[in-house]
């Protein structure tokens, strides 16, 4: 459908842009790639009085080690995610997850803060940032704060970002030697919503994994940390005995909905399946 | 209230007023004439309206005309006219790639771009970058074949353009 009639403004900074998010308070939205704000107006989702457009704001551009992190800047599309050669270097769970968001258009045009201000349970890009233990920047009307992405997913579609405020950045620390990682998910067709997925990382110190991260989405209102399956890989090398471990413990982990042509039994025995396979995929790439 | 936007559509600088919601299909279709682009689910689903934005294909259904602003548009009618997809459009003929023809302008969209990034790529490769794009005639064997031959035949010509020096020194 065509969209609903709205008010079209362009913000050159963040003060400017939280003045006119509150000129309209509850009624305005921000678009940065606008590929999930146009496609909910079109199907009337929601129905704003005012976009302003965020995308001239310099703030939110750029992909650079800054400190101890690799800092993503919200504007990033998919496709550089992708192909960005620091994003491969450093956050290269990121660049594993890319190829799996959408189709080839939608990724010249949808921004990594977009996708993850959105915050859709069964997308990719969130549970990536939570496997990575990386760090939400946002920027509001009180100043500048980093969320951990632990705290940063609060339920279905809503996150720790307050009214007006805008998600500038993705911080993702910088790995160690040793780190593995490994993305995968179970979905009907090439491109579409993954009925399962999930996003891995464990550091490896002579055979031994020290330390793992794993995160699942489509799995309920928000992406999961699975820190049961986590804690069993903990103290033993990656072997057939400590994925069967962590596939055992991941009843603990996660409680998917129970959807009337998908039970909830069976979208957790796919995430026994697709953990395994993540598992696998981190011993054979190294 | 109407936005001016500044954009270059197929070579050629356009100045307009649009309306806020009016994407950047709607503006190519309604004001500017362009209906090459054609519209079918209107929330990115099908790849029908898919133009090239600043070089690469996007959804002209998801991107606001008023987004366009500083950005160069190429459809269908740009890429026909410059003959850069002539290739493909003959090898879509000869294959019989199309039916009703809706799709075809954003099949040819995807398939310029795969092709300028993946000059031979499998067919593996040319489902994978088609998967944001429906045909509900043909199904896709015919396509892929399509995209396929041309990636062939430019290669090939790229080819032959590189060896054609060596050969005429051996002649020498």
């Amino acid at each position: 459908m065509k969209l609903p009639a709205f008010e079209y403004l362009r913000a050159r900074s963040p003060e400017e842009a939280w003045h006119l998010h509150s000129e309209v308070e509850g009624d305005a939205v921000y678009l940065s790639g606008g590929h999930s704000v146009v496609p909910s107006m079109a199907l009337r989702l929601q129905a704003p009085s005012r976009l302003i457009d965020i995308s001239g704001i310099a703030d939110l551009y750029g992909v650079a080690v800054q400190d101890d992190a690799l800092r993503i800047g919200a504007m990033t599309r998919h496709a550089e995610v992708m192909d960005n050669p620091l994003v491969a270097r450093h956050a290269p769970l990121l660049a594993l997850a890319a190829p799996h968001v959408a189709h080839p258009a939608i990724r010249n045009r949808g921004t990594l803060g977009g996708n993850l201000a959105l915050a859709d349970p069964a997308s990719e890009f969130p549970a990536a940032v939570l496997a990575l233990r990386a760090e939400i920047e946002i920027i509001g009307p009180d100043g500048s704060r980093h969320v951990p992405a632990d705290e940063f997913f609060l339920d279905l579609y809503e996150t720790a970002l307050a009214p007006g405020e805008i998600l500038t950045a993705v911080h993702v620390p910088l790995p160690p030697a040793g780190r593995v990682f490994a993305f995968d998910e179970i979905a009907r067709r090439r491109g579409d919503y993954a009925m399962v997925g999930a996003a891995a990382q464990a550091d490896l110190e002579e055979g031994m994994v020290v330390d793992a991260s794993i995160a699942f989405f489509s799995v309920g209102f928000t992406p999961v940390r699975a820190k049961a399956a986590q804690a069993a890989l903990i103290g033993a090398p990656l072997s057939r005995e400590s994925v069967a471990r962590a596939q055992a413990s991941l009843a603990e982990d996660l409680d998917p909905p129970d959807d009337p042509g998908f039970p909830a039994h069976r979208r957790l025995q796919l995430a026994r399946v697709l953990l395994g396979r993540v598992l696998n995929q981190m011993e054979t790439r190294p | 209230m109407k936005v001016l936007v500044n954009t270059k559509v197929n070579g050629t600088p356009v100045q307009e007023a649009v309306t806020p919601r009016s994407s950047l299909a709607d503006f190519l279709r309604d004001d500017l004439g362009l209906t090459g682009t054609h519209l079918g689910c209107e929330m990115g689903a099908c790849g029908a309206c898919l133009v090239l934005l600043d070089g690469a294909p996007v959804h002209a259904c998801l991107v606001l005309a008023v987004q366009a602003e500083g950005g160069t548009v190429e459809t269908v009618e740009g890429l026909t006219e410059t003959g850069a997809v002539a290739d493909l459009q003959e090898n879509f003929h000869d294959r019989n790639a199309l039916q009703c023809g809706y799709c075809t302008s954003g099949m040819l969209m995807s398939a310029q771009a795969l092709l300028a990034r993946n000059a031979a790529p499998s067919r593996d490769e040319i489902r994978d970058a088609l998967s944001g794009n429906y045909c509900r005639c043909t199904g896709y064997e015919a396509i892929v074949d399509a995209i396929a031959a041309t990636g062939r035949a430019r290669t090939a010509a790229t080819e032959s353009a590189q060896t054609a020096p060596t050969n005429t020194e051996a002649a020498e």
